[in-house]
């Protein structure tokens, strides 16, 4: 159990933060797509610029993680279709319900009972590309 | 006490959730919100009808965990650590939510229009709310990845597939607010 708490304490950190910066409101995703405001620019870029920084700090140092490799970011596959149209389909939907999935299951938390609704959908989309990602373009 | 009652600025908010993917990076782990949708698939059986399913879930509950956190954590910053108060929204954003309908413009996190009861069991507000939540689940496992795994981890650490998908989310959400919004609202 003991190895599970620091990851319930990020995840509590997570949760606080993404209430308190407001990017959990469908509101502000909806002003981000409407390029009104600079909110949720500035917090996406100053995690990104701050994300930066530490990942070329951790580089530079040679900083372990507590398993003892290196600290380094899973790379992506390349690829071009599947990151442009999966994209897009998410695109479509996180503006349409305002939560991304971070969010979705933060908003349990506030106490809106329908987001279950959302996530029960979420679910069975991903459900539903596992049964067709052969099909797909990739 | 003042500074957190208060809505946390971008230049706060920010830093903390890159601080977030750090700490996760460092315990070994990655930032990944979206993979919890397919462990939650797997947990469920999904791997009856998918290998996509057929993985060894247990790696990833320590990601469930961080749900778990997450959804403590906006319980605890919603209850406990707020003032109530109108989201400071855009002056032309709540003009164009009020020419699109909505009213009690930021009152809330979310829309009454789309998450109260009221509008869960209109046929209207129930398709937007399991049609958006489909397209999230399909377009993020297509993609690989949602707004954590790619703007944020993808972006920090300069991987051209994230930029790429992150041009994705965009288009797709400009298409729906834009395009899509007029016509459902």
């Amino acid at each position: 159990m003991g190895k599970y708490i620091k990851f319930f304490i990020v995840g509590i950190l997570f949760g606080i933060v993404l209430v308190k910066s407001e990017a959990v409101s469908w509101y502000r995703i909806f002003e981000m797509f409407k390029f009104q405001s600079f909110h949720m620019y500035g917090i996406i870029g100053t995690a990104v610029i701050t994300g930066i920084t530490l990942l070329l700090i951790a580089k530079l140092l040679k900083v372990k993680n507590i398993e003892g490799s290196f600290l380094q970011v899973p790379l992506k596959e390349s690829g071009f279709k599947r990151y442009i149209i999966g994209g897009t389909i998410f695109g479509l939907g996180w503006a349409l319900c305002g939560a991304c999935p971070g969010p979705m299951y933060i908003l349990i938390g506030t106490g809106v009972p329908s987001i279950l609704i959302v996530i029960a959908a979420a679910l069975l989309g991903t459900f539903v590309y596992g049964i067709v990602k052969d099909k797909l373009p990739h | 006490m003042e500074y957190i009652l208060q809505p946390w600025p971008w230049y706060v908010s920010g830093p903390i959730i890159a601080i977030i993917m750090y700490l996760l990076l460092y315990f070994g782990r990655t930032f990944g919100m979206s993979s919890n949708l397919r462990t939650l698939c797997a947990i469920g059986g999904a791997g009856k009808h998918s290998d996509f399913f057929k993985f060894d879930w247990k790696s990833q509950r320590w990601n469930l965990v961080v749900v778990l956190g997450a959804i403590l954590g906006g319980f605890i910053a919603h209850y406990y650590l707020s003032e109530p108060a109108a989201i400071d929204l855009s002056d032309a954003t709540i003009i164009d939510l009020k020419t699109l309908g909505f009213t009690d413009i930021g009152n809330s996190l979310l829309p009454p229009e789309l998450f109260s009861w009221e509008a869960v069991f209109s046929i209207k507000g129930i398709l937007i709310l399991i049609v958006g939540g489909f397209l999230v689940g399909f377009g993020t496992r297509y993609a690989g990845g949602c707004t954590s795994g790619h703007a944020i981890t993808g972006l920090s650490s300069l991987q051209l597939p994230s930029l790429i998908a992150v041009i994705g989310f965009f288009l797709g959400g400009l298409i729906m607010i834009h395009l899509i919004f007029p016509i459902l609202f």
